[in-house]
């Protein structure tokens, strides 16, 4: 075959085939694990936070191409962010980032956008001091 | 790369002489069946001798009993609508199978939403209908029942004998779709006691757009195409001599090198078979193991812990050509509803990857796509937080269930907040 076809575009592809933030970290601040209820996948991120900042960020996913491309993406955006800036990430922004997802697929990238913020909230509900702060910043943004 | 087809289920390349035959029909042999003149008259001729090939190949009695659609698709519409619809004032009742092709389910759906009613019959783990609940399902106002003989997606081959028999007892018409089975399996249409059957030619090395609908002559059917007088006025538009010519030689060639395709194919089956259940862990066959439960082409698999688009993708990019039935793939993120009726776990439906052989793949082919397989299946599971929880004890596996951890359905449900479809 001369040319090669593929079901998402060039970006999605290459973070497919070769995601980037892979694996756990041992020693995580936050982990959130969320299911797809349209498909019923799974996605796992685990955070890192230093100094109020994702200092590091992992994924594991058991979904599609546009799942795993997704989370290898939110993970690589999501570095070095502080922790206010990583409560407002949306999966939009993932989706730009991948230049485009076909329309059936963008509920990967929620999926995204939640796993991580399920991540933020288990290091707020471990870190008390930081979840008051979170408060406020919840308040300022409604 | 080596480049390995292994979605024949899909479609077939068509054959040098099929092609070779359909060529002069584009160009030189134009004409119209329509038509009363040397040009419409040479194809008439051309499409009668069509006929009697597809009639061979089902062993029909005669090519009048021969309809030629655009595809299967178009072809079981005919048959379920158009037998609805004829027979509308003896009764407004349908039996299928619950495994049909989707062609066949939607049309069900669509002629409820008129006010018909329809019976799913069940079907066995293995894929075969439940003949009890057949014979049960049937009533006086049963204008038809529709079974297939081989299913597209885990190719459990249907005791058509048995429900031939029923259906003859209880005196209703029976519609067996056949897109799965045709020049792979013997087809005898009046063993079964067949009104209907359907097939195309592009699953056996025909071209695309032809579609076959055998009719018995005494199975009454209406038109759902509403023009000419083409095909008896059951189906009417101008046909596709082009495709109808090269599905009569491919019907043909079928005909004499189905023993030969089925010997090519049936150990390059068994050889991928027990190469994958030696090389990957917690791979399981869905279907009938290979043999004479199962069509010889197919093989449809479950590899836990991972999802099917991704190992579709993978083998994609590793020059292997496979289909998934997992939700992540079908456009209404549902999984294969065949998968559902036999009752597999849903984690196991994500995990779906169908392979379906052809008389191109070789042994050699096998032997890379195992070996492929196998490695696709570590990366993907590298990757997996099921895999990770299992090897934890945190859910526990389906296909070889250790004892220790939840199902994943159950974990799958807590995380995502809704029971899994
Ligand atoms: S994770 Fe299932 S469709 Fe993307």
């Amino acid at each position: 075959m001369s040319e090669t076809y593929t079901l998402y575009n060039s970006t999605v592809m290459e973070h497919f085939m070769n995601p980037r933030n892979m694996g756990d970290l041992k020693d995580a601040d936050g982990v959130g694990e969320v299911g797809a209820a349209a498909c019923g996948d799974i996605m796992k991120i685990s955070i890192k936070i230093k100094d109020g900042r994702i200092e590091d960020a992992r994924f594991k996913t058991f979904g599609c191409g546009s799942a795993i491309a997704s989370s290898s993406m939110a993970t690589e955006l999501i570095k070095g962010r502080t922790i206010d800036e990583a409560m407002s990430f949306s999966n939009q922004e993932v989706v730009d980032a991948l230049g485009g997802l076909p329309p059936v697929k963008i509920h990967c990238s929620v999926l995204a956008e939640e796993a991580l913020k399920a991540a933020l909230e288990d290091y707020v509900k471990r870190n008390p001091s930081a979840a008051a702060k979170a408060a406020t910043t919840d308040s300022v943004a409604a | 790369m080596r480049q390995v087809f292994l979605d024949h289920q899909s479609s077939t390349p068509v054959l040098p002489e099929v092609f070779d035959a359909m060529r002069p029909y584009f160009t030189e042999y134009f004409g119209n069946a329509s038509s009363l003149h040397q040009h419409g008259l040479r194809v008439r001729d051309a499409l009668k001798r069509a006929r009697q090939q597809m009639a061979a190949l089902i062993g029909a009695e005669s090519e009048e009993e021969i309809y030629f659609t655009s595809d299967g698709t178009e072809s079981s519409n005919l048959a379920i609508k158009g037998a609805a619809y004829a027979n509308e004032r003896k009764g407004k009742h349908l039996v299928i199978s619950a495994t049909e092709h989707p062609s066949v389910m939607n049309s069900l759906e669509f002629l409820e939403k008129q006010g018909w009613t329809c019976t799913r019959v069940g079907v066995t783990p293995q894929g075969m209908i439940r003949l009890d609940e057949l014979e049960a399902a049937i009533t006086p106002q049963t204008v038809l029942v529709a079974v297939h003989h081989v299913n597209h997606d885990i190719g459990t081959i249907q005791p058509m004998r048995e429900v031939g028999q029923i259906c003859a007892t209880k005196n209703v018409p029976l519609y067996v779709d056949c897109e799965a089975s045709a020049g792979w399996l013997p087809i005898d249409v009046k063993e079964w006691g067949a009104a209907m059957v359907s097939f195309s030619p592009h699953r056996f090395y025909g071209p695309k757009g032809v579609g076959v609908l055998y009719r018995n002559r005494k199975a009454r059917i209406v038109s759902v195409i509403h023009g000419g007088v083409q095909e008896g006025g059951r189906r009417a538009g101008t046909e596709n001599i082009p495709a109808i010519v090269g599905g009569g030689v491919a019907a043909e060639i079928a005909q004499e090198r189905l023993s030969q395709r089925v010997t090519h194919v049936a150990p390059l089956q068994k050889r991928l078979w027990e190469g994958l259940k030696l090389n990957v862990p917690y791979i399981q066959l869905n279907g009938p193991e290979p043999g004479p439960d199962r069509v010889a082409t197919n093989l449809n698999l479950s590899t836990e812990f991972i999802e099917g688009e991704g190992q579709l993708l993978l083998c994609d990019m590793n020059g292997i050509a496979v289909a998934s039935g997992s939700s992540c793939v079908s456009k209404s993120l549902k999984i294969s509803h065949v998968l559902g009726a036999i009752g597999l776990d849903h984690a196991l439906a994500q995990g779906n990857i169908i392979m379906t052989l052809g008389e191109a793949n070789t042994e050699a082919d096998i032997d890379y796509v195992v070996e492929t397989f196998a490695k696709i299946a570590s990366k993907l599971r590298g990757m997996s937080p099921m895999w990770d929880e299992f090897e934890h004890g945190v859910i526990d596996s389906v296909i070889a269930p250790t004892g220790r951890g939840k199902s994943f359905s159950q974990h799958a449900a807590e995380v995502s907040g809704k029971p899994a479809h």
